[in-house]
């Protein structure tokens, strides 16, 4: 018998996978960026889901604050894109390769 | 389900923390209202604003408390970070103003205040004690960085460098928020005293999936922002790429902040852990410094080798790390400090060594200039024997007390490596003074005169390396005060 | 007044830098300047000692001892060594004579050095950081500090040889002095740290002299005579004793103020001074004593020998010096260390006198060559003669130091000699032989010094038409010279002996610091029975006595007792005759030889013309030390350089750098530049990092 716990937990466990497979494998710079989002999704069910073990609102506020972030990340990181496209013409991350070694 | 306590309102634990910030807001009302040439002042305004933030540092330097309910722990520890991050702060605008006539871009009220809202985050790095706290200081330091390494909106490298620091850092934050999670669920608390007390109280839980998988991937998380192998590789790149001024700011800034939130969460919260994490972390130390040292060797690029150069100092540091005994946190701290003046002093060189909107950054390109800027050279020199670890400057002090308190714990070969390592790294530092003084120049470059505060931060950091170097018992009873934590 | 003795070394340090950093500047305003600071420097640090020196006067015997400390030096660990000075009878004796001296010839050096162009100001900035060195020396109160003024008498002695350094051959002498000092110094670095871990054995880490002579008890025997032979070794090397003394005769390629004052009167009394002031060290190793007094006796004769031929003015009193400070540790030697400084004291009035005397010839003879543009060798002695009339203070000075050094009763070097060479005799660790070695030394010294006066000064004047120009030094010049004949004449009645009815004023003000050294020597003494019995008692009694902190006083009973032996007294009286004998003797053979048939020494060169080569080329020493040391060291070297270093270790450097550099260009590349492998290195490192920390957790 799986309690419930376990169950969120395996899902923000695999949204969180889901999420980092996808920032590695894709290569628009918007949707390496969703998939990062996606990875944050799969944090906060675990925190909702920690905090409710717990009992405690700690796991929330946290919840909260990651929202917060991830919005101004979105904002930042879309005006980071938007330069991008403006200069190369493209948001392929393939592109960006002028440093190395 | 939980009573709620309105904690007090304990301004002065945080007053130069709360100066940094009305700065920074500051800055943007006037860069907002003042005309064109108002726009001149934003960086004296600025600078104002972070030595108040110094003097009330001092003078509001008390006992240890923890404040705002366990959210900030006001000890000496989070008081010796705050004074690092503000001198980096205060070198890095004076080198900002003089910078502004080679990068025209940062005149603008945005970029001080940025700087000065990440010097926050980096401060409130140093004393957040609990892991919410962490966290938004982390991000607020992490999203002013990624819009300074692109400030140089037209060219391709800044682009390019906020680029990869963006999507690196919000992909690592991921993870280590996932360790937070984890060992929340573990413990039910945020809170770093109450970890530490509960890991302590219940060693049976400690080995459980749950703490082991946080404990792994908080270290992805604090790895990444200290450049710890094999974390590192965006250093280089962003390093490269980011105006001078904000690569000397984050390469100094950065680490300590991120070092700072290490040291405690893992000496607070995760003592009862050390020997599980201490092994892993030998082996990141070693590997850290020999891949930064050994790939700084073929650098031609002159930022590219001083980034690798950081890899190298924070395995240096990770040393200090494993060692983990108090003196050899103290040593953390002195090493934490002489590096911040050497190599925000060497990126001042650097950022010197240009004219109008174009930098000289090839190795090549200091070729004689130890003759031609006598200033320039001689300072530049300073820093890299620092960095080296020769005498009488700060960065052999540094080595000297961390390796003598590896060697005294029982690391004999850690301490070994980190000597092998400091020979290696000699070759490139050297390399850089031979070129200044024994070789001709490949091309003509045009250098526009030190301005008035750029020969102020060269001077103030030159002064502090020596100054560390020739007389460290000052700094370092600072810092072996400072080295006690709140726990 | 004690506690600012540190002022002492400190005017000469103002004098370094004033002159040192401004000197040139100076020198093209007034040339004046340079030595009113230098010579002013001096004579206040002079006053200052004066001052404290008559205070230590007024204090009774036992309680002239005071150490101030001026700064901390050194602290590491259980080293904790401090710049502080040490104010006893030893110590301010020894200042009052170097800094007296020493300022004598500041002032003698203005006359001599005066057309020395561009370089005046560096002479007297050498000079004044030499006395600062050998104030250090002098006055610290410990072997660390010690040691640096040791090091730094010996810099400073190596700047001034190769003062001239435009002629190879003065540089070349100033290297050899430096180097041949190097070899001494390790010996005596070596002596220090078996000292300091020695004594740290028993938990009293220290090198402070007073610390290290109360607990010294805890040296094994071995230990001692270890600590103190590396001493002497040190001591060879600074003073100029077989085997390390070829440095001297060298080094009088150097300024003649220089000659006088680093290497006849000061600095190479410097190794005396060290024993002596170790005397309770060197008490503990009968056999370092021994050897001590040997290589003493040794020296004297042998150096004496080879000045019985030389030519060049300054070379005979250079192998005279030689032979001088093997006097001087022949009395060391056999326990009489206050002998031994008397000798310093004493000799250091009268050798000061003779070469300042020598320097008057030669600046004469050198004016009156340039007069003439020759260019003849106005050090030579066979280009002189006839000086007495022409520079008549320079000869009256010079023969009354002549007749001091020759041991002629009344005169300075009279006292001094006469009391070594009775303690060699008459003391336990002495023999019959050392005192016939010393006596015939003095013989010798004899005859060398009166052939130099009569070469010198009497007879024809060889010089050819040069004669007609040489007359008489500045004022300058003939000043000091004046005054230090005057020490050199009546400076011995401080120490008149208790046989010819004096009181040995000397001897008693330095009780207190060689008490427990001649105590416990005595102490030996008596036991081998040479002396009555109830006198060994009482010695002994008092030498217990010692052990409880009243070392003056015992040690005081303790002299008393021995130099009251009935008999002894008579056997004095003989051997100060058959001394004074030899040396008449002497004198007489040399004015047979160079004033009354002059032929001789060249028949006498020609008949034993293989023992006069010997003499003349100093018994080979010198090729004899190439060969055996200089040269296979040379070769092996070349082999260190040549094979080791190029054939090996930079093969081996050069391949490790060429194998990092390498590495480093191919690992480089795992820096590709997307932004997504980068992302894949975090990810493994995460996914190494947890199953690191799952399996923990197993």
């Amino acid at each position: 018998m799986i309690d419930n716990q376990s169950v969120y937990l395996a899902i923000s466990i695999i949204l969180f996978v889901i999420g980092a497979a996808g920032a590695i494998c894709r290569r628009n710079a918007i949707v390496v960026f969703m998939c990062i989002e996606i990875m944050l999704a799969g944090v906060s069910i675990a925190f909702v889901t920690f905090s409710r073990a717990n009992q405690s609102l700690d796991g929330i506020f946290m919840v909260l604050f990651v929202m917060a972030v991830a919005a101004a990340e979105a904002a930042v990181g879309l005006a980071i894109f938007v330069l991008m496209y403006r200069k190369h013409g493209s948001i392929d991350l393939d592109k960006f390769n002028l440093m190395k070694w | 389900m939980l009573e709620f306590v309105v904690p007090a309102l304990n301004l002065k634990a945080i007053l130069p923390q709360l100066i940094l910030a009305l700065t920074a807001l500051t800055v943007l009302l006037v860069d907002v209202f003042a005309g064109k040439d108002g726009k001149t002042s934003l960086g004296g305004l600025s600078l104002i604003g972070v030595v108040a933030a110094l003097v009330t540092l001092f003078l509001s330097r008390g006992d240890f408390e923890s404040a705002y309910a366990g959210m900030l722990a006001v000890d000496g520890f989070g008081f010796f970070i705050t004074l690092i991050i503000c001198l980096v702060a205060l070198l890095s605008i004076l080198v900002a103003i003089s910078y502004e006539k080679v990068c025209p871009e940062i005149r603008s009220g945005e970029f001080y205040s940025l700087l000065l809202f990440a010097a926050f985050g980096m401060s409130f790095m140093g004393s957040a004690s609990n892991l919410i706290m962490i966290f938004v200081a982390l991000e607020t330091m992490s999203i002013s960085i990624y819009v300074l390494a692109g400030f140089k909106r037209d060219n391709l490298k800044s682009i390019e460098s906020a680029l990869k620091y963006f999507l690196l850092g919000a992909f690592a934050s991921g993870f280590l928020l996932f360790g937070f999670a984890l060992i929340y669920g573990a413990a039910g608390t945020l809170d770093i005293v109450k970890l530490g007390s509960f890991f302590t109280a219940h060693p049976d839980l400690l080995h459980q999936p749950l703490v082991m998988g946080g404990v792994a991937l908080m270290t992805v998380g604090f790895g990444f922002k200290i450049a710890m192998f094999p974390f590192h590789m965006w250093t280089p790149d962003v390093y490269e790429g980011a105006p001078s001024v904000v690569t000397g700011f984050m390469a100094t800034g950065v680490k300590a902040a991120a070092f700072a939130a290490l040291v405690r969460v893992f000496f607070v919260a995760f003592a009862a852990l050390q020997t599980d994490w201490t092994t892993i972390m030998w082996i990141a130390a070693l590997l850290t410094m020999t891949v930064g040292n050994l790939i700084a060797i073929s650098q031609t690029n002159i930022k590219r080798m001083l980034a690798y150069s950081s890899i190298a100092h924070a395995g240096y540091l990770l040393i200090g790390f494993v060692v983990g005994s108090e003196i050899a946190r103290s040593a953390i701290l002195f090493y934490l400090l002489g590096y911040a003046f050497a190599n925000i002093g060497a990126f001042a060189v650097i950022s010197a060594m240009g004219s109008k909107g174009e930098e000289y950054n090839e190795l090549s390109d200091f070729q004689g200039v130890g003759f031609k800027y006598p200033m320039l050279g001689l300072t530049m020199s300073i820093f890299l024997f620092s960095m080296a670890g020769i005498p009488p400057a700060a960065g052999f002090m540094g080595k000297f007390f961390i390796f003598s308190e590896a060697i005294k714990a029982g690391y004999v070969w850690l301490a070994i490596f980190g000597v092998i390592n400091s020979v290696i790294s000699l070759y490139y530092y050297l390399g850089v003074i031979v070129r200044m003084y024994f070789k001709d120049p490949e091309r003509e470059i045009s250098i526009a005169a030190p301005a008035g505060t750029l020969v102020a931060a060269l001077s103030l950091a030159a002064f502090g390396v020596l100054q560390m170097g020739i007389f460290p018992s000052y700094v370092w009873d600072l810092a072996r005060a400072s080295a006690k934590m709140l726990m | 007044m004690f506690d600012y003795i540190w002022l002492v070394p400190v005017f000469p340090a103002i004098g370094v830098l004033i002159n040192g950093l401004l000197g040139r500047r100076i020198e093209a305003v007034s040339k004046h300047l340079i030595h009113w600071i230098a010579c002013g420097m001096i004579a206040l640090s002079f006053t200052v000692t004066c001052v404290i020196f008559y205070q230590l006067l007024q204090l009774p015997g036992d309680q002239r001892f005071y150490q101030v400390t001026c700064l901390d030096w050194i602290q590491s660990g259980v080293l904790q060594t401090y710049i502080a000075y040490q104010i006893d009878p030893l110590s301010m004796m020894m200042a009052m004579f170097v800094i007296g001296i020493g300022f004598l010839i500041h002032i003698y050096s203005i006359g001599y050095m005066w057309e020395d162009e561009g370089r005046y100001y560096r002479f007297f900035v050498y000079l004044n950081l030499f006395m600062f060195s050998m104030i250090n020396l002098i006055l610290a109160n410990n072997y660390l500090l010690m040691f640096l003024g040791w090091e730094g008498v010996g810099l400073c002695s190596y700047l001034l040889i190769g003062f001239w350094f435009d002629d190879e051959a003065n540089a070349i002498a100033g290297k050899k002095a430096f180097i041949t000092n190097r070899v001494g110094d390790f010996a005596f670095l070596i002596g220090m740290f078996l000292l300091f871990t020695g004594l740290g054995e028993h938990g009293v880490w220290s090198l402070q002299f007073s610390e290290v002579f109360t607990h010294v008890h805890y040296l094994s025997q071995s230990q001692a005579t270890m600590i103190c032979l590396l001493f002497f070794i040190g001591c060879t090397a600074k003073s100029a004793q077989i085997p390390l003394y070829v440095w001297l005769p060298d080094a009088m390629a150097g300024p003649t103020p220089v000659s006088a004052l680093i290497h006849a009167a000061t600095m190479v009394t410097s190794g005396v001074y060290m024993i002596s002031r170790s005397n309770v060290l060197f008490s503990m190793s009968p056999f370092a004593m021994g050897v001590v007094a040997t290589v003493g006796a040794l020296t004297a004769i042998f150096a004496a020998s080879i000045g019985l031929v030389q030519n060049d003015i300054k070379k005979v009193l250079a192998y005279s010096t030689v032979s001088q400070l093997g006097y001087m540790f022949l009395g060391l030697g056999v326990g009489a260390f206050a002998a031994g400084m008397f000798h310093v004291l004493t000799h250091a009035f009268f050798k000061a006198l003779l070469f300042l005397g020598s320097g008057a010839v030669i600046h004469s003879m050198h004016h009156a060559y340039h007069k003439v543009h020759c260019h003849d060798d106005p050090q030579d002695m066979r280009n002189m003669g006839g000086l007495k009339a022409k520079t008549p203070i320079t000869f009256w000075t010079f023969l009354i130091a002549t007749l001091a050094i020759s041991g002629i009763p009344g005169f300075s070097g009279f006292f001094s000699k006469d009391e070594i060479l009775w303690q060699a005799w008459s003391s336990p660790q002495g023999s019959w032989i050392l005192w016939l070695i010393g006596a015939v030394a003095a013989g010798m010294t004899a005859f060398y010094m009166f052939r130099l006066v009569f070469m010198t000064f009497f007879n024809e004047c060889r010089a050819g038409e040069a004669c007609e120009h040489i007359h008489e030094s500045p004022p300058s010049m003939t000043g000091p010279l004046c005054v230090l004949a005057f020490l050199a004449a009546v400076g011995g009645y401080l120490g008149v002996p208790h046989a010819l009815g004096g009181s040995n004023l000397f001897h008693q003000f330095l009780e207190p610091v060689m008490g427990l050294g001649d105590g416990k020597l005595l102490h030996d003494a008596t036991q081998a029975a040479s002396h009555g019995v109830e006198h060994a008692a009482q010695a002994a009694g008092h030498l217990m006595h010692a052990a409880a902190g009243h070392v003056a006083e015992a040690a005081g009973h303790a002299a008393e007792g021995a130099e009251h032996g009935g008999e002894s007294m008579f056997m004095e009286y003989l051997l100060m005759v058959v001394s004074v004998a030899l040396a008449c003797f002497g004198i007489l053979i040399a004015y047979i030889f160079y004033i009354r048939k002059r032929e001789i020494p060249a028949a006498l060169a020609e008949k034993y013309s293989f023992i006069h080569r010997l003499l003349l080329n100093k018994w080979y020493v010198d090729e004899l030390y190439d060969l055996v040391i200089i040269s296979p060291l040379r070769g092996f070297a070349y082999f260190l350089w040549r094979g080791v270093d190029v054939g090996v270790v930079d093969y081996i450097v050069n391949g490790v750098a060429r194998v990092v550099g390498w590495g480093s260009s191919v690992v480089r590349y795992i820096q590709s530049g997307y932004v997504q492998s980068y992302a894949v290195s975090v990810v493994f490192g995460t996914v190494v990092l947890l199953a690191y920390y799952f399996l923990k957790a197993l």
